[in-house]
């Protein structure tokens, strides 16, 4: 999109000005902090403690990190096209039924190197399938897309509760959620390799094989986005729709690509929580996972090493959150709620607030690193 | 008789269920036909319904809580008419983290303030806005037919409940005869010949946000102290959305929205109605299928299988008077 804004230098649009955004969301999370009666840098402290201070807490920070890294670069590869998926919600659930299916089938029969691919697939292809509706539906029929896939969150969530209480959950069972899966659809914990740097032995932590997946599949979305013809024309179509059909970019194509590919890495997020912590799929097992990924594309510029640092981030406050919920029983977990809002609200729709005051700021003793000579912010 | 009295107290319900859906469909109404896309209705509802709360126990006041429901909603809409007016933000990007903010915060808020789970404290009688009997509805009672739909359908509801229903007359009265319902449609649609004319697009995009605050925090107030008696947390669960859905499907029109409103109050009326027991010819529905029936419409609809949604023309996009 043109920005009505004059250039600035690489490192302060990708640098200084994200951190500003960040820091201004975190400030106004204290001021919240301080409305409940508690001490925000005491909270900040516990918080962080909490996410890093031991292996066990490092585990779990890990674990958070890589749903968040699936759904920010889900919400991110719709963004390079121009579309917002808001439906990562409605696709990782959905993604939630072929991995039922794929693991209540061969569960007892493959060792779970085998059957992870299968998962993997079952996974991306339910997620992929589930976006694909609503691409088709922007593609050719025009209908929002923002619209559509918060429609299509709604009826996941039905057809999960319909498929989890009257069709999957075990005869006799009270729970809605399917049996526990047997040994070869648990993925192996990676535990051992925090452990490795001698950071104390940990007990449960749910940190398990898929954040390797993860970090593949960032590389991969990088590769897709700047190094494929295919990315290119996602790009060009994102930056502008115009050119791209100009060009002789099919927009039908285009998008329902693009939707898949970011239904497909929602549907992944899936696999952490059911196959590596849980093993089983129960109800609403996502519990705003997709959601978190629009802060986590948001503050990470839609790059996969942005996404991977901002999933980090939330991975800790989630982690350090669920500590901090014990210190100060005043302060439970929805905090992090608040936070995320905070940072879609100054990452994403104000990350312009600021701009202007910084751009005059460096006009002022630097004319010619803004690239004008005046600059002339609104 | 007795099937009768079924269909008058699932209309009854259908009433009931709809003045949270149309009060915040109309508030959308105003902001989208002014250019700005509203999928924050969700969460100033919510913060609305827990102001309202919060402040109708403390002050034991139902007017004071209405109030400070009121003004908090309008606040949130004021941050996303900030973002997205002013700062000429992404409109989605802003209505997402409003929503977000309003989840959290009302949880953490009514934790820390009423240490009661994230409920506020239930509110006695006087709190809340009780139902208006019409004159003459109990002695009108007893006539068939007639008297249980004047007493039970039209009168009996809360005050609320009838500022919802006027609110719809008066919308279209705005919107299709005042010089500002006329400018509010002409800067949705086209906000340079607005401008052009000399008027302030951003100050006329601004007073339909707060047009929108007001009515959202009139629908918080009507969940928190008229359908229940006191803010349990996440109350709204997606009546914001179906908000959103009815607004498409009554293709951006006030009377529209109402019929729209009470189709989708009365699928969920009818989903609490039958509860799993089974009707004539299609046998048992599953209750998840009424729950996604408004969704699952409003796709259709989108896709312009019946009939064509088409939104403002300029809504979502911000105004850059340069260019």
């Amino acid at each position: 999109m043109s920005a009505p804004y004059a250039k600035l230098p690489a490192w302060v649009d990708y640098g200084l000005i994200p951190l500003i955004n960040l820091a201004v969301a975190f400030i106004v999370a204290g001021l919240v902090v301080l409305l409940v009666g508690e001490n925000p840098f005491r909270a900040a402290a516990i918080l962080v403690e909490g996410a890093f201070g031991r292996g066990q807490g490092i585990a779990f920070t890990l674990y958070y990190a890589t749903t968040f890294i699936f759904s920010g670069l889900s919400v991110a590869v719709a963004f390079h096209c121009g579309l917002f998926n808001i439906g990562g919600e409605g696709q990782g659930y959905i993604a939630g039924l072929g991995i039922a299916i794929a693991c209540l089938a061969l569960d007892s029969i493959l060792p779970w190197w085998a059957l992870f691919p299968i998962a993997i697939a079952a996974a991306a292809l339910f997620g992929a399938l589930w976006a694909l509706i609503p691409a088709w539906l922007q593609a050719k029929r025009g209908s929002h897309i923002v619209i559509t896939t918060i429609m299509f969150n709604f009826i996941a969530a039905s057809v999960m509760v319909y498929m989890l209480v009257d069709v999957i959950k075990p005869p006799g069972s009270m729970a809605p959620q399917t049996r526990l899966f047997l040994e070869g659809a648990q993925l192996p914990r990676l535990n051992w390799l925090i452990e490795m740097f001698g950071l104390g032995r940990i007990r449960s932590a749910p940190f398990n094989i898929s954040f390797i997946l993860a970090l593949a599949m960032a590389w991969l979305v990088w590769l897709l986005i700047w190094r494929t013809r295919l990315g290119y024309e996602m790009r060009t179509y994102g930056f502008s729709p115009k050119a791209a059909r100009y060009a002789g970019i099919s927009e039908t194509r285009i998008i329902i690509v693009a939707m898949m590919i970011s239904g497909a890495l929602a549907g992944m997020m899936a696999l952490n929580p059911t196959m590596g912590d849980q093993h089983n799929v129960a109800l609403d097992f996502v519990s705003g996972a997709g959601f978190v990924g629009i802060a986590v594309a948001l503050m990470g510029r839609s790059h996969p090493v942005g996404i991977i640092l901002a999933a980090l981030l939330f991975g800790m406050l989630y982690q350090g959150g669920a500590e901090l919920s014990f210190e100060m029983p005043n302060i439970s977990r929805d905090m992090i709620v608040i936070i995320q809002g905070l940072v879609i609200l100054f990452a994403g729709a104000l990350e312009h607030m600021f701009r202007p005051a910084i751009q005059t700021l460096f006009a002022s003793f630097s004319p010619r690193s803004v690239g004008m000579t005046e600059g002339k912010g609104a | 008789m007795d099937v009768f009295n079924i269909v008058i107290q699932t209309l009854d319900s259908t009433i009931r269920l709809s003045v949270p859906l149309l009060l915040a469909c109309l508030a959308g109404l105003y902001s989208e036909r002014s250019g700005i896309f509203d999928i924050g209705l969700e969460g100033k509802m919510l913060a609305g319904a827990f102001a309202s709360a919060a402040a109708a126990s403390v002050f034991h006041s139902a007017w004071l809580g209405l109030g400070m429901g009121i003004l908090i909603s309008v606040g949130l809409a004021l941050v996303h008419g900030f973002a997205s007016i002013t700062h000429r933000g992404n409109q989605i990007v802003s209505g997402v983290a409003i929503n977000f903010i309003a989840a959290g915060s009302t949880i953490i808020l009514g934790q820390a303030w009423f240490q009661q789970g994230g409920r506020t404290p239930a509110l006695a009688p006087s709190e809340r806005f009780e139902a208006i009997t019409f004159p003459g509805a109990t002695a009108l009672r007893e006539v068939p037919v007639l008297g249980p739909i004047y007493a039970e359908l039209i009168s009996g509801h809360s005050l609320l409940v009838y500022v919802a229903f006027l609110a719809v007359p008066f919308t279209w009265w705005v919107l299709f005869r005042t010089r500002f319902g006329l400018r509010l449609r002409a800067v949705g649609e086209n906000p340079a010949a607005v401008d052009t004319a000399g008027i302030s697009v951003e100050w006329l995009r601004y007073r339909a946000v707060i047009c929108t605050g007001v009515l959202t925090g009139i629908a918080g107030a009507y969940l928190a102290m008229v359908q229940n008696a006191g803010f349990v947390k996440d109350m709204t669960a997606g009546k914001g959305f179906i908000a959103l859905a009815a607004l498409i499907f009554a293709k951006w029109k006030p009377v529209n929205a109402m019929f729209a409103c009470l189709l989708f109050g009365f699928l969920d009326a009818l989903s609490i109605r039958l509860q799993g027991s089974p009707l004539p010819f299609i046998g048992r529905v599953p209750a998840q299928f009424m729950q996604a029936l408004p969704y699952v419409l409003t796709v259709v609809l989108l896709a312009g299988f019946i009939g064509k949604a088409i939104p403002p023309k300029a809504g979502g996009v911000p105004y850059v008077k340069e260019r």
